[in-house]
């Protein structure tokens, strides 16, 4: 039937007809030689070669087996360990392989200790991987359970005792937003790996950085898989070890933290929630970055139990975000001192000017108010940092305009991600006419109106940045315009060589800013430490600071009189502080935020004066204030209006 | 009543192709039953997808060589188009980006190229056929490579060629001459080298492409990623010898040696258990599937029917030949499934769809004289 074509075929030597069966003839002949050639290879492959591979396939099987690395261990500026590895057995269950999983681990049970947060989880990993996957059904078993279930491990096909290395952290919940954790290799992470070609390094690993440093520094601290070329019996058993590339440990990373402080500041929030950035000016290291509340990233180590994940994942409080570098709050008045800096950069007149301030500025028929009741009859732009002079600095704004501040905003980093090295950073929200075109869909929403450049001036309207892009800021004012990429990791250091990697310290760009002018608003900002809105917290500091408080509108009240009393604890302000000492040559700068804190004197400043105290004379302080009970009194609200 | 009805059912299809695409469907079930251990529920749903696939076939048999001959233009400007769209809309996966979302499903359009392009150049041939001249080889050679530097681009390498190699076969058939066929096989044998030799691939292929033929030519370079695959499989192969270790009896295939046993490497499977003997019977059965394709096209009426007949038979071909190649380490690994044997894959509808023109061809012949 098939090989009768050439009976059928009539040859006619003239046409079209004829040149295409000439062509099918070559195309048969073709397919010939090639399916000769692949016959010629299944020939070599499976005759002439046959007793060679029968040897590799049938007597002696040849296996690779993964050695995965030991993950590099993170630790502080001071070598204080913040995440590293022990090994411990674990009982694991291939699902595939057993018969009846609930009659499997109903029988374990009267063996190992298996509660049922270990059931939850494991069913949660089983929904979340597939049937061959081996998968943890108990971890960190006890000797005398390894020994029990050694000695009757005959009666459990497909169940498995494996000596792993388990990631802990030492500090539990102290920087637990920084270090971050690592959870159980998932679809979309193996999604990721593939497409960065780097998925057979992951053979053997069950883990991979998921937050924080875990996750920026996947790729140092994963190392290099070995492997073992093995001799397996036909039962599957290893007989002997033909060939060994050993794996090579990830990298140690040291970071510029200093845990102790992270640790005294996280204290000192007790249970308010907020976020505290404290930069080296000089190098970008970030000293401490704190986000309240946090928790504890040994819980996902072994893949968190649906319990604990949704307490953490549905809690108001948000303890899973990162606000220092993914909340976005609008700066209140710590924008003043960088508007400060814009106006005298672009020789403004009003930064030589006395205006008269009767507590309010009226622009284009609105009045807006000035914190500050009544006003301070007369104002100018050096008494204005410290004293946080509204009507000076809407006035400002106003002159400026709104493209000439985003412009200058811009090269400070607000309205796009510093950089630090941490996964998902917020840009924030620099406004701008560009912007609000992009934003509103709606044209009526899309222009811009100048009276929206008013309230831009104290930082209050569609500003939004994150406490990071604070901290920066103020570092890069501190360091006179040399700015720094902020990071967190210092030194990369090999385990094995001892060859250490700097991260540090490559400035990012120097502004050009006049000195005289940035001097103008650092001397500024001192004011606010001694005569001004941060005064009463600042009193009897041992060195020179600069600072800036501000409240971050939560609610706007349409005119009401503010009351912090009358309003509730979740639509109070967010209080607010940057600083940096000392001021002639710092060597910290930080930002605070205390989410409804009300007045930045009142909440952030006594926590960044606290920060201070400690790194710069090592005073460590000794009560964590309670929630209710405010460091500093009242009065404050009387002096600052702020 | 029931006679009548069985009649129309079975007037389109042609009996001998049937019976060889049964016959293959019967040794993809009783392969993947081995490769998939022993699981009935995967060869349960690979049978109900043949199921289906044959009555895509049935359908598209149906349709008349006149309504293919109006369907090839919009569908190959449809099928450049959603290419165009997923350059830009597409979603993109492992670093490719191939896939395009229609709200039910995600389609991939190379898939709809590789019967839509056959169907366009051989068209474009027939509606010439007056007047063949050289200027129609060049635009013929026009209309493959808009498509296929599209795929090229997303990048999907082994699509892209062999898409443009079902264009290649309709040129072939109308009568390329012979000389720029020579010429051709100079140019493949240079790029051959070319991609061959590291310092030279990696001027003009993607790394992870250059990468992927090294491997190739020395599998221990990586071996627990790409060389893995293929020292595996070979071993499995070899270890076959002349008559197999018998069916679901492959030591290979049962301990868990053979990556993507079920899929792009079932062959590995096949030639463990079934031996040299079984490869060559394969081979065989291949071939009777694609000499009665080559049948239909020396009979078919109209120059439309003769060259799509001749390029359908061919690509199938051309599955077979890089499948079995890249699993015995001849060829590079490149995504493609053994033809119509391998577990899932888009490919097999577009498998069976290209059978049912080439039954649509047969069943429009002219009477034959005896």
């Amino acid at each position: 039937m098939v090989f009768a074509m050439s009976k059928n075929v009539v040859l006619n030597p003239k046409g079209e007809r004829f040149a295409f069966q000439i062509r099918l003839i070559v195309a048969v002949l073709f397919i010939f030689a090639m399916f000769g050639v692949l016959f010629a290879r299944f020939f070599w492959l499976q005759v002439v070669e046959h007793d060679r591979y029968l040897t590799l396939a049938e007597q002696n099987r040849i296996s690779l087996v993964p050695i995965p690395p030991s993950r590099g261990i993170i630790r502080d500026r001071n070598g204080v360990i913040l995440a590293h590895n022990f090994s411990a057995y674990t009982l694991e269950i291939t699902p595939s392989k057993v018969a009846n999983l609930d009659e499997t681990i109903a029988s374990l049970k009267g063996i190992v200790d298996i509660t049922p947060r270990d059931r939850r989880r494991f069913k949660k990993l089983q929904d979340e991987t597939k049937d061959f996957e081996t998968l943890p059904i108990r971890t960190r078993l006890s000797d005398v359970e390894v020994a029990r279930f050694a000695s009757q491990s005959y009666l459990f096909p497909g169940v498995e005792l494996k000596a792993r290395l388990f990631r802990q952290y030492p500090l539990g919940e102290v920087g637990s937003h920084l270090i971050g954790y690592i959870g159980r290799i998932n679809d979309r992470d193996i999604k990721d790996l593939k497409e960065d070609d780097v998925f057979a390094n992951y053979r053997g690993t069950d883990y991979i950085g998921k937050l924080g440093v875990e996750s920026s520094y996947e790729k140092q601290l994963h190392g290099q898989t070995g492997f073992e070329q093995v001799e397996i019996d036909s039962g599957g058993r290893a007989v002997r070890t033909l060939k060994r590339t050993a794996p090579q440990s990830g990298k140690d990373l040291t970071l510029s933290v200093d845990i102790k402080l992270q640790e005294m500041i996280e204290k000192q929030f007790g249970d308010r929630r907020g976020s505290l950035v404290a930069i080296d000016p000089q190098t970008g290291g970030i000293l401490a970055l704190v986000s309240k509340p946090g928790f504890d990233p040994n819980l996902f180590v072994d893949g968190i139990d649906p319990v604990s994940w949704n307490e953490l994942n549905t809690s108001i409080d948000k303890p899973l975000l990162n606000r220092a570098i993914r909340g976005e709050y609008p700066p209140g008045s710590t924008y003043k001192p960088f508007i400060a800096m814009a106006a005298l950069e672009q020789n403004l007149p009003l930064v030589q000017q006395t205006i008269s301030d009767p507590g309010y500025f009226i622009y284009g028929g609105h009045r807006f108010n000035d914190s500050k009741k009544g006003g301070y009859g007369s104002m100018n732009f050096d008494r204005s940092i410290a004293l946080s002079s509204d009507t000076y600095f809407y006035q400002l704004a106003v002159q400026m305009g709104i493209d000439n501040i985003a412009k200058f905003m811009g090269t400070l980093d607000f309205g796009r991600p510093t950089g630090v090295d941490l996964p998902g950073e917020r840009p924030g929200i620099l406004p701008s006419p560009e912007w609000k075109k992009s934003r509103f869909k709606n044209p009526a929403q899309q222009k811009w109106y100048s009276g929206e450049t008013v309230s831009i001036g104290i930082g209050q309207g569609y500003n939004a940045f994150t406490p990071m892009q604070m901290a920066h800021a103020t570092a890069t004012l501190a360091n006179r315009g040399l700015a720094f990429r902020p990071h967190v990791v210092a030194t990369l250091t090999d385990p094995r060589s001892g060859a250490k990697t700097l991260v540090e310290p490559k400035p990012l760009k120097a502004m050009d800013w006049k000195p005289a002018n940035i001097e103008r608003v650092i001397r500024g900002m001192e004011g606010v430490m001694t005569i001004g809105t941060g005064a009463p917290v600042f009193r009897g500091a041992q060195y020179v600071s600069a600072g800036k408080t501000g409240t971050a509108q939560v609610y706007s009240l349409k005119g009401a009189k503010y009351n912090a009393h009358s309003v509730k604890e979740r639509l109070r302000d967010h209080s607010w502080f940057i600083a940096f000492a000392p001021s002639n040559k710092p060597t910290i700068a930080l930002a605070v935020i205390v989410e409804n804190g009300g007045f930045g004197a009142q909440a952030a400043a006594p926590i960044a004066r606290k920060v201070l105290d400690y790194y710069l004379t090592g005073k460590m302080p000794e009560d964590p204030p309670s929630k209710t009970a405010s460091a500093v009194p009242a009065i404050v609200e009387e002096v600052t209006g702020d | 009543m029931i006679s009548y009805i069985w009649d129309r059912i079975k007037r389109p299809i042609d009996p001998a192709l049937f019976i060889l695409i049964l016959l293959v469907f019967a040794v993809s079930a009783g392969v993947l039953y081995s490769a998939s251990n022993r699981d009935l529920e995967r060869v349960t749903d690979k049978v109900v997808f043949m199921g289906i696939s044959l009555g895509i076939l049935w359908f598209v048999a149906n349709i008349q060589q006149r309504t293919l001959m109006q369907l090839a233009l919009p569908a190959y400007v449809g099928g450049v188009i959603l290419l165009i769209l997923v350059e830009f809309f597409g979603i993109t996966s492992h670093g490719a980006t191939r896939w395009l979302n229609i709200g039910i499903t995600r389609i991939q359009p190379s898939e709809i190229m590789r019967i839509a392009l056959p169907l366009m150049v051989a068209w474009y041939f027939n509606h010439f056929q007056a007047s063949l001249s050289k200027r129609h080889f060049i635009a013929g050679a026009c209309i493959i490579i808009v498509p296929v530097l599209l795929i090229m681009k997303q990048p999907d390498l082994g699509t892209s060629l062999l898409v443009a190699s079902s264009g290649f076969y309709i040129l072939f058939f109308a009568g390329l001459p012979w000389a720029v066929l020579a010429v051709m096989s100079a140019a493949i044998a240079v790029v051959a080298y070319t991609v061959t030799h590291w310092d030279l691939c990696i001027n003009i292929l993607h790394e992870y492409q250059c990468r992927r033929i090294a491997t190739m030519l020395n599998p221990m370079e990586d071996p627990l990623g790409a060389g893995y695959h293929i020292i595996q499989g070979t071993i499995a192969i070899g270890s076959g010898g002349l008559f197999g270790k018998g069916w679901l009896a492959g030591t290979q295939t049962h301990l868990d040696f053979i990556p993507e046993r079920t899929t792009d490497f079932i062959f590995a499977v096949y030639g463990e258990e079934f031996g040299l003997l079984g490869n060559g019977l394969l081979l065989l059965l291949y071939m009777a599937v694609i000499f009665r394709g080559l049948m239909i096209a020396n009979s078919a009426s109209t120059l439309f029917g003769r060259l799509l007949a001749g390029a359908i038979s061919m690509n199938f071909f051309t599955y077979a030949l890089v499948n079995m190649g890249m699993v015995t380490g001849l060829l590079p690994v490149v995504g493609v499934p053994l033809p119509l044997i391998s577990y899932g894959g888009t490919s097999m509808v577009s498998i069976l769809a290209g059978f049912g023109i080439l039954m649509s061809i047969q069943r429009d012949r002219p009477l034959m004289k005896a």
